[in-house]
């Protein structure tokens, strides 16, 4: 785990909630193989390497030794950016992706090991709605009820409720193509109820949507939350980690760098609004000059970004394009960042979210 | 901001146990009732060509003198052989293709709670089924458009439903090797490099006898499993025609079906679990 891994909490301490545990991770690893390289000495070395006496290839390391608990009932979220390894969790969990190392249990059930048992308790919405499109939207519902073995009349009577509760109920009999971008994934996440599942796992369910729609969504979790479902959700939004999770695990590069409530995130984020400015160059001159005012709580420099916390930025914005233009740098854009998980994913991690 | 929390977690009741069996037949269900829905461009992608085929080389030239009389008898078999292959290898490839390389479309049934390998299985058994009923619906309009033909028989009905579901489950089972090993913008290459040899290839216009006199090609077309279907078929429809030994073509679509069958899977389970 990396040194600024602020998840205290020992493996071994959550032992007596094994029951409770919706979801626990330990040591999970995956390392996706590097694409063939097919060079003038052969597939799979360099030219000149004996066969078989190469080092396997390093691979793509999407998760990095990932420890979870998601307790029941718990609202959980996956924040970070692309490729922090969100989507590489879900699918190991959902049992659509095997690790390379470590272990996984949802409902107390390995996923690796039982991963039929494991799929009757799960229900999933995939980051880009992929309904059925040679069915109806009813039929998306029966079927997916089918295939879990649930008998007609139960299905249908579910079905209906699950329309009407979502809003989609007057397109029952359409074509999926016909919904529009917010009610596909609505759908999605109708069918993934049909089964009543006892997780419910989220990729990514808001990209792409219209504000509204997203909103609309929001309310549909919110009330399926306070019906005491569990929910897992992976999101790239601060907003929508900070809005609707209980807890929130910051991932990036497939390592946990903090888990905690938001609100205990939000106090752990650097005191003070964060000034950051995008000069035209580098900028060490200019974060030196800076470090020399009177007022800012920190000051770092990266490439031609400069970052300054600071408690009463409308103060102490004014000294700091001094300060730029000083050094010879000119101010091509200027962002202001109240303390928030992004100020503190910004701190963690040195790059911002989106 | 965070939302409350509830009272108490939701729990369901503990799923009851589902066999796999029930889950296998709404996975067929669902294929077969969208292949219903289907039937009319099914049937003219996978039997229309055959059957200008069989309109050009079984009627018009016959008629024109250009053809012996008898070819018919050889033609027939050959070209129930390449609707039955085609559409069986079709019903599979095609959604499979899509599914996998876009729409992902598939994973709503990877998630159901049976082993992966049962949902490559269904897809194997659907495209049996479509592929039977293609040739059902391509013998009697053949038949109709050819004339009557002398050796025709249907008698070995034991034996020509062994050659039929076999070479389905072949064409089956190919198409899930090309379904999921193919993408989906190699397709139009799929069916010119692949599938066009086979057919020409694949003794479904000529018997295999009639290259007795070219060595090369008689021994060279026995990798390509169209030949065993086209063969197979002679041997029940008009056994009193030169074929080759319904023994040997039994065996050989058996060993084509489990080969490919592992094959597919193989790719398959890549596919479906990263």
């Amino acid at each position: 785990m990396s040194a600024t891994t602020l998840h205290a909490a020992p493996a071994a301490a959550h032992a007596d909630t094994d029951r409770d545990a919706a979801i626990r991770t330990r040591g999970l690893r995956k390392v996706y193989p590097l694409p063939k390289r097919r060079g003038p000495g052969g597939p799979g070395g360099p030219p000149g390497a004996a066969p078989g006496a190469a080092a396997p290839p390093p691979g793509i390391i999407a998760l990095d030794a990932l420890d979870l608990d998601v307790h029941a009932g718990e609202f959980f979220g996956l924040l970070g950016p692309n490729g922090a390894g969100k989507t590489t969790t879900i699918g190991i969990l959902t049992t659509r992706a095997r690790p390379t190392a470590g272990q996984a249990w949802v409902a107390g059930i390995d996923v690796a090991r039982e991963d039929v048992a494991v799929r009757h308790r799960i229900g999933v919405v995939p980051q880009r709605p992929n309904a059925d499109r040679a069915l109806n939207v009813r039929e998306n519902l029966l079927y997916h009820a089918a295939y879990f073995g649930i008998a007609r009349g139960e299905a249908t009577t579910r079905a209906q409720r699950l329309l009407e509760t979502f809003g989609i109920a007057d397109r029952a009999n359409g074509k999926v193509d016909q919904l529009s971008g917010g009610l596909q994934q609505r759908l999605m996440v109708a069918r993934a109820l049909m089964h009543d599942p006892q997780v419910l796992f989220l990729d990514e369910p808001t990209v792409g949507l219209d504000p509204q729609a997203r909103l609309a969504l929001w309310d549909i979790l919110r009330d399926l939350h306070s019906q005491g479902h569990t929910i897992v959700m992976t999101t790239h939004y601060m907003e929508e980690a900070d809005r609707l999770c209980q807890r929130v695990a910051i991932v990036d590069r497939g390592k946990l760098l903090a888990l905690d409530t938001p609100a205990a995130l939000k106090a752990r984020a650097p005191g003070g609004t964060l000034i950051e400015l995008t000069l035209d160059g580098d900028c060490a001159a200019a974060a030196d000059r800076a470090r020399a005012i009177a007022g800012f709580l920190r000051v770092e420099h990266q490439g031609a970004t400069l970052r300054a916390w600071a408690p009463r930025a409308g103060e102490s914005i004014a000294g700091l394009i001094h300060a730029a233009e000083e050094a010879g740098r000119d101010v091509r854009d200027i962002h202001l960042a109240p303390p928030s998980l992004e100020t503190l994913f910004v701190s963690l991690t040195g790059r911002k979210l989106e | 901001m965070s939302a409350a929390s509830p009272a108490t977690a939701h729990v369901p009741p503990a799923p009851r146990h589902v066999s796999a069996f029930r889950v296998f037949q709404a996975l067929l269900m669902r294929d077969l009732s969208v292949a219903r829905r289907e039937v009319i461009s099914f049937l003219l992608r996978t039997t229309f060509q055959p059957l200008l085929f069989v309109v050009v080389f079984g009627y018009l030239l016959p008629r024109m003198g250009f053809m012996q009389r008898g070819y018919g008898a050889a033609l027939l078999p050959g070209i129930l052989g390449v609707s039955l292959a085609f559409a069986s290898l079709q019903s599979v490839t095609l959604p499979m293709v899509m599914d996998f390389g876009w729409t992902k479309e598939i994973e709503d049934r990877l998630l159901a709670p049976v082993p992966t390998w049962l949902v490559a299985f269904e897809k194997v058994v659907s495209g049996i089924i479509q592929g039977v009923f293609a040739a059902l619906f391509v013998l009697p309009i053949a038949r109709l458009i050819m004339g009557p033909i002398d050796a025709l028989t249907v008698s070995h009905a034991g034996a020509l439903l062994a050659v039929t579901v076999l070479g389905a489950a072949t064409f089956s089972t190919l198409g899930l090797v090309l379904g999921t090993a193919v993408e989906a913008q190699q397709i139009g290459l799929m069916f010119s490099v692949i599938l066009a040899p086979m057919l020409m290839f694949g003794c479904a216009y000529y018997p295999w006898r009639g290259l007795d006199h070219l060595p090369v090609m008689k021994y060279g077309v026995l990798i390509n499993p169209l030949v065993y279907v086209a063969e197979g078929l002679r041997a029940v429809l008009t056994p009193s025609l030169p074929h080759m030994p319904l023994a040997v073509v039994l065996v050989m679509l058996t060993v084509f079906t489990a080969g490919l069958w592992w094959l597919g899977l193989k790719t398959f389970m890549k596919k479906a679990v990263g």
